[in-house]
């Protein structure tokens, strides 16, 4: 972390990897996003925190492509993502890893497939004679390399989500996407994937958008968080700021 | 009043579906011709369905040929015709009942099998994950699928319906002492290509509704774990209703074809 507060000062004018401007999205009846904002700068760690269902899972599809909004504009890297071609979006995906909700492996591939996945049709980014060292290099990264031939079935849900950390990581994208990340793991395996999260953050130099309801998650890892509260940006601020609020809402979320 | 409301609101919602599924089945057709060409995954889902479905294609069809017969004969000895045996359960089977018992029997276990995996992947969100690896998961898993069972499904039926007259030749043969031989040699002299082709037609439309049903119900999924079961049970009950329907629509074109 200290690093990544280097890395910035390193850069006295960051500049945003990720401008969310005036986001709206509903289903029908139900009003998910109502003029959302977010920046994401440089080298930081910016935490996203929301009740579940207040549609922090929506606001991330929208910005990596798999929804449409129903209006706002989404900057990821300067392009504008609702502007791009099918194969543009493509290739901006590679500079972004997703780690999704419930880790989301392929369960018909062995793990080394599912690294070797998004490798598939990304050959101008990758040399193909190397997959298999980048395979190993992500593994041994979130120390799993010995699980390099087994189905994601026989892993416990912690190496999973090392694993889907892994494959989200191994195209070495500019900023990595997290959903939830600690979510539905035991307070220990959770505890290792955030120090993870951090020394990938040191080893990658990545900018981070990290998801989560996990008060010690957030305390540990962000240098910035925004709530989301009623389809809005609600509150901005660093945790210390945030967590001694007087707002009861904002206080609601540190409980 | 209510009951008419009812109707029209089931009238609509059932023609919405088709509109649905028709949309679906055009994006296959776009997307089956533009590159890149998911090569070895279609061979990989055609062994995997051959694979999964032929001892129990092979078990449907040997007792198929083999009731048949049993239930026949005594019908044909009445009449004397019990020499007319082999044309008369070759031409059932290849032009009818093989096709169609066959394709319920793939709808039954392909289909639903093919409900379920996309469901299920769809509910873990490993769609959403190929997409944003850059690869498209409607030409990675639908269109791969799809062609998959209009290839496999002729393969099947024809290695099913040979099973059943292998069933039907072992009657007459015990039944009968009627040799092997003599029983395939009057299957292929009563068989003609009137006979063979359009039902061997009919079987690729069978393995394209297999297919498209599959993976529309399985592709949009609906959230939960409950969703992986409807899109699985939906996969099967709409796909048999379907194959009935091309079933007459197949018969009734070679009838016209043929008068
Ligand atoms: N594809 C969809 N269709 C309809 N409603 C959806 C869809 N995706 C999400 N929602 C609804 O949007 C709201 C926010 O969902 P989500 O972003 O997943 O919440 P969370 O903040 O827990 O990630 C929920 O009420 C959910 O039911
Ligand atoms: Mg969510």
């Amino acid at each position: 972390m200290n690093n990544t507060k280097e890395h910035i000062s390193q850069n006295p004018d960051p500049r945003p990897v990720i401008e969310i401007k005036d986001l709206y999205k509903s289903f029908g009846n139900l009003k998910v996003l109502n003029g959302f904002n977010l920046k994401l700068m440089e080298g930081e760690n910016l935490v996203l925190m929301g009740k579940s269902g207040s549609g922090k899972s929506v606001m991330i599809k929208c910005l990596i492509g798999l929804m449409e909004p129903d209006s706002g504009s989404i900057e990821v890297l300067g392009n504008d993502i609702l502007k791009l071609k099918q194969q543009e979006l493509d290739e901006l995906r590679t500079e972004i890893g997703f780690l999704f909700q419930g880790s989301a492996l392929y369960d018909s591939m062995t793990v080394r497939e599912n690294l070797e996945f998004p490798m598939r049709r990304h050959t101008n980014k990758v040399d193909l004679k190397n997959t298999d060292e980048l395979v190993l290099e992500a593994l041994e990264s979130v120390g799993l390399a010995s699980a390099i031939d087994l189905m994601p079935a026989e892993l416990s849900g912690g190496m999973q989500r090392r694993v889907a950390l892994a494959r989200a990581l191994i195209l070495k994208p500019k900023i990595i996407l997290y959903d939830e990340p600690t979510t539905g793991l035991d307070p220990i395996t959770a505890k290792e994937i955030i120090l993870l999260m951090m020394s990938i953050q040191k080893k990658y130099k990545t900018s981070s958008l990290i998801i989560t309801h996990d008060v010690d998650c957030a305390r540990v890892i962000s240098n910035r968080m925004i709530l989301l509260l009623n389809g809005i940006n609600y509150a901005e601020g660093t945790f210390k700021e945030l967590s001694s609020s007087k707002d009861p809402k904002v206080q609601a979320f540190f409980k | 009043m209510l009951k008419s409301s009812r109707f029209t609101k089931g009238m609509i919602s059932f023609f919405t579906e088709v509109g649905e599924v028709t949309k679906f089945a055009g994006r296959f057709f776009r997307e089956v011709f533009s590159l890149p060409f998911e090569f070895k995954e279609l061979l990989r889902q055609c062994y995997n369905m051959g694979n999964r479905s032929l001892l129990l294609v092979g078990v449907t069809g040997f007792i198929l040929g083999l009731v048949f017969t049993l239930q026949s004969r005594p019908t044909l000895l009445e009449f004397g015709a019990a020499a007319w045996m082999p044309s008369m359960v070759s031409i059932s089977i290849v032009r009818e009942i093989g096709p169609v018992i066959i394709a319920l029997i793939c709808a039954g276990r392909i289909g639903s099998g093919i409900g379920a995996e996309l469901g299920s992947m769809r509910v873990t969100e490993q769609i959403d994950a190929m997409e944003v690896s850059g690869t498209n998961p409607f030409k990675f898993l639908v269109v791969t699928r799809i062609l998959a069972t209009t290839l496999m499904l002729p393969i099947l039926v024809i290695f099913g319906d040979f099973i059943a007259l292998l069933g039907s030749a072992l009657v007459e043969y015990i039944k009968g002492s009627v040799s092997f031989q003599l029983y395939f040699n009057q299957v292929f002299d009563s068989l003609n290509f009137s006979d063979i082709v359009p039902a061997t037609i009919k079987t690729f439309f069978f393995g394209f509704a297999i297919g498209l049903i599959g993976c529309y119900k399985g592709y949009n999924s609906k959230k939960g774990t409950a969703g992986v079961g409807q899109a699985s049970n939906a996969a099967v009950v709409y796909t048999s209703m379907l194959l009935f329907v091309i079933d007459f629509i197949a018969v009734f074109i070679s009838d016209i074809f043929y008068e």
